[in-house]
């Protein structure tokens, strides 16, 4: 795949979530739509001002978890009714009150770790590169104390020069051209 | 509480609530971030640093001897025999899974719960109950006598044709801490990322920007990442409460589904559960009081969150005592000879001196804590810290000495007296729990930078704010 080149986004820097999420509505309702908010810590309204509302972390969750418990119990049962049978003090092979104990661990041991690792994938974590880096600005906020606006030119109403007075007139404290 | 006695005057009281501030008035966004990272990614090591980080080393040293002559010698270097077959081991690994309890609880069932006080101890407190677990660990482990063979526990095929046995507490206990140990990881790593890049972006070395580059896994804050972040976050603290109530629930039930008296009762997994909470509380303020006062972080960590503590401590307290008093009324009412010479043995029998201490440490000093003047003295409290966590150890020391030395049959009484094998352990565990903290606090936040960005005042986004008289008007949608 040959790496691609040219403009990646228009980026505005803000100073306050308040001027952040007033841009990113006024972006949205300005037709745009490849476009993302980056900022230090999480802001709800942002997301929901880009258009962002659901996410499959809870339903990767659920499989993770329902998973781990049949895993388990099935192991149990397997272990303890075929593969190794012992007679422990006249109990019955198929002890599934004492079964349920370990079974609800790895329950919760695979519910975390789908939420933890499908949360990262669906982010597209780890990814070490990404150009808005290359904003000379970029690493100096927004993971401290300013908040970013990108408009991606892939965006079909993207146009350099218009976007640009578009994003100037939400009173940034910059705006800047991010290359790939 | 009200606390409407407090002088106005303090900048640290709100003078709507009358609360102590959760943070000190006046940090913005920047100067939490420069305050926090500073920490770690100053090029001048405290001086303070070098030495308690050399003390604690020493420690780890003797660990690492006491355990080298364990694996020569055998667990014959213990005090364990018969009756008492399990001894320091037990109470060692019961009372530092313990501690890590109550980092779980502040991470997860304070979130949960949407105490927003947490966020300033919740990084260290998850560090602490991932070292506590560590340190409990290695006790039944090196208990097994082969440790070598310590994977035996885990189901795999194998070529002696044998599976493990899963109706066995001791099996449990294996699912419960290794799932409790996972997952305490993955949540204290996942919160960290955030702060990682932080410290990514602010590094001037190119080591460290590698390396915390690495660890934060290319995280650049985008809204979208943070919706999802903020879910799996709720989601895993969801997960972390029941299963820290169960990890300590399994415990207890090594010993309550055994026949033993004092040990077979059905109180056993709450009394376990607060009990843990109890002691892990006290070691969050006998390393947060130190940590604030060195670091001067009393802006972030500030005297509501020791009151706070305080308080908790003084809840669980009394769980525990209800505990206690609801063994004491079983021997009686269960009419069992055993339960009730079992109960009289623990009082006034040969080891009576460490249940009134446990009653002493655990009950009555820390009836201080009512005393609003006491929750908020540093020194005392550091005291008190102390004085709950060696009330828990010794809980963990009666129920398991004062009940193996007496069982059933006077045929079958013993004694117990740790060996200095024992001692040397115990106090190595202590020094790599401080010299793992020392590392934690060197290199990774210890603060939550992104949580602490939460709470302050310019945080929250504004609805009805002014629009701006400058500029061309918002294009309107389908220009």
């Amino acid at each position: 795949m040959p790496l691609p080149e040219g403009l990646y986004c228009l980026m505005a820097e803000f100073d306050t979530p308040t001027d952040l999420v007033r841009a990113a509505q006024a972006a949205r309702k300005a037709g745009y739509r490849r476009m993302d908010c980056y900022t230090p810590y999480p802001v709800e309204e942002a997301a929901e001002a880009i258009g962002f509302h659901r996410d499959e972390v809870s339903m990767v969750c659920l499989v993770g978890g329902l998973l781990g418990l049949v895993a388990m119990f099935g192991l149990e049962t397997w272990i303890a009714v075929w593969a190794f049978p012992l007679n422990i003090a006249g109990r019955p092979y198929f002890s599934w009150p004492a079964f349920c104990i370990p079974a609800y661990e790895w329950t919760i041991l695979y519910a975390g770790l789908s939420a933890a690792f499908g949360m990262l994938a669906l982010n597209g974590l780890p990814k070490l590169y990404h150009p808005v880096f290359n904003a000379p600005n970029f690493r100096n906020g927004a993971t401290s104390d300013k908040f970013f606006l990108c408009l991606e030119a892939t965006d079909p109403k993207f146009e350099v020069a218009e976007s640009r007075s578009f994003l100037e007139a939400q009173s940034p404290l910059s705006v800047v051209e991010v290359e790939y | 509480m009200a606390t409407k006695d407090a002088p106005v005057t303090n900048p640290m009281i709100d003078p709507l609530t009358g609360e102590y501030r959760v943070i000190a008035p006046g940090h913005t966004f920047k100067s939490v971030t420069d305050k926090v990272s500073r920490i770690v990614l100053t090029t001048h090591t405290p001086l303070g640093w070098f030495f308690g980080f050399a003390l604690a080393g020493g420690f780890v040293c003797m660990l690492l001897v006491a355990v080298t002559w364990l694996f020569l010698k055998g667990v014959g270097i213990w005090a364990i025999t018969i009756p008492v077959a399990w001894g320091f081991a037990i109470i060692n690994f019961v009372w530092w899974i313990g501690i890590g309890h109550a980092g779980t609880l502040i991470s997860a069932i304070l979130l949960l719960f949407k105490q927003g006080w947490r966020n300033s101890i919740n990084r260290f407190a998850e560090a602490m109950t991932i070292f506590a677990v560590m340190c409990a660990g290695m006790f039944p482990l090196l208990h097994l006598g082969r440790p070598w063979l310590a994977y035996w526990l885990f189901p795999y095929p194998n070529s002696m044709n044998y599976w493990p046995q899963f109706r066995s507490p001791l099996m449990w206990d294996c699912f419960a801490v290794s799932t409790y140990a996972t997952i305490s990881v993955v949540f204290w790593y996942l919160g960290m990322i955030p702060d990682l890049a932080t410290l990514r972006d602010r590094a001037q070395s190119k080591f460290a920007q590698f390396m915390y580059g690495m660890l934060s896994m290319g995280w650049r804050g985008s809204v979208r990442h943070w919706v999802r972040y903020e879910t799996a976050s709720i989601l895993l603290a969801g997960l972390a409460t029941p299963l820290v109530l169960s990890v300590h629930s399994v415990i207890s039930l090594d010993f309550a589904v055994a026949f033993m008296p004092g040990w077979h009762d059905t109180i056993f997994p709450p009394f376990f559960v607060a009990g843990a909470i109890y002691s892990g509380f006290a070691m969050v303020l006998t390393l947060a009081i130190p940590i604030r006062k060195f670091y001067h972080l009393e802006d972030l960590i500030t005297i509501r969150h020791i009151d706070n503590c305080g308080k908790v401590m003084l809840a669980t307290g009394w769980i525990v005592g209800y505990g206690y008093a609801a063994e004491v009324f079983m021997s009686w009412y269960s009419a069992s000879h055993w339960e009730y010479f079992m109960m009289w043995n623990r009082m006034f029998g040969p080891m009576a001196w460490s249940f009134w201490m446990l009653i002493t440490c655990n009950i009555i000093i820390p009836q201080l804590m009512w005393l609003r003047k006491f929750r908020v003295h540093m020194g005392l409290m550091f005291i008190m810290s102390l004085v709950v966590n060696t009330g828990m150890w010794l809980e963990r020391f009666v129920i398991v000495v004062t009940s193996l030395t007496r069982d059933f049959l006077p045929s079958s009484w013993g004694t117990y007296r740790a060996t200095r094998w024992d001692y040397m352990t115990f106090a190595g565990t202590l020094g790599f729990f401080t010299f793992m903290f020392f590392l934690f606090i060197r290199f990774l936040p210890m603060i939550p930078m992104s949580e602490l960005r939460l709470m302050l005042p310019g945080a929250k986004v504004r609805e009805k704010a002014e629009p701006h008289s400058t500029g061309t008007p918002v294009p309107e949608a389908g220009d």
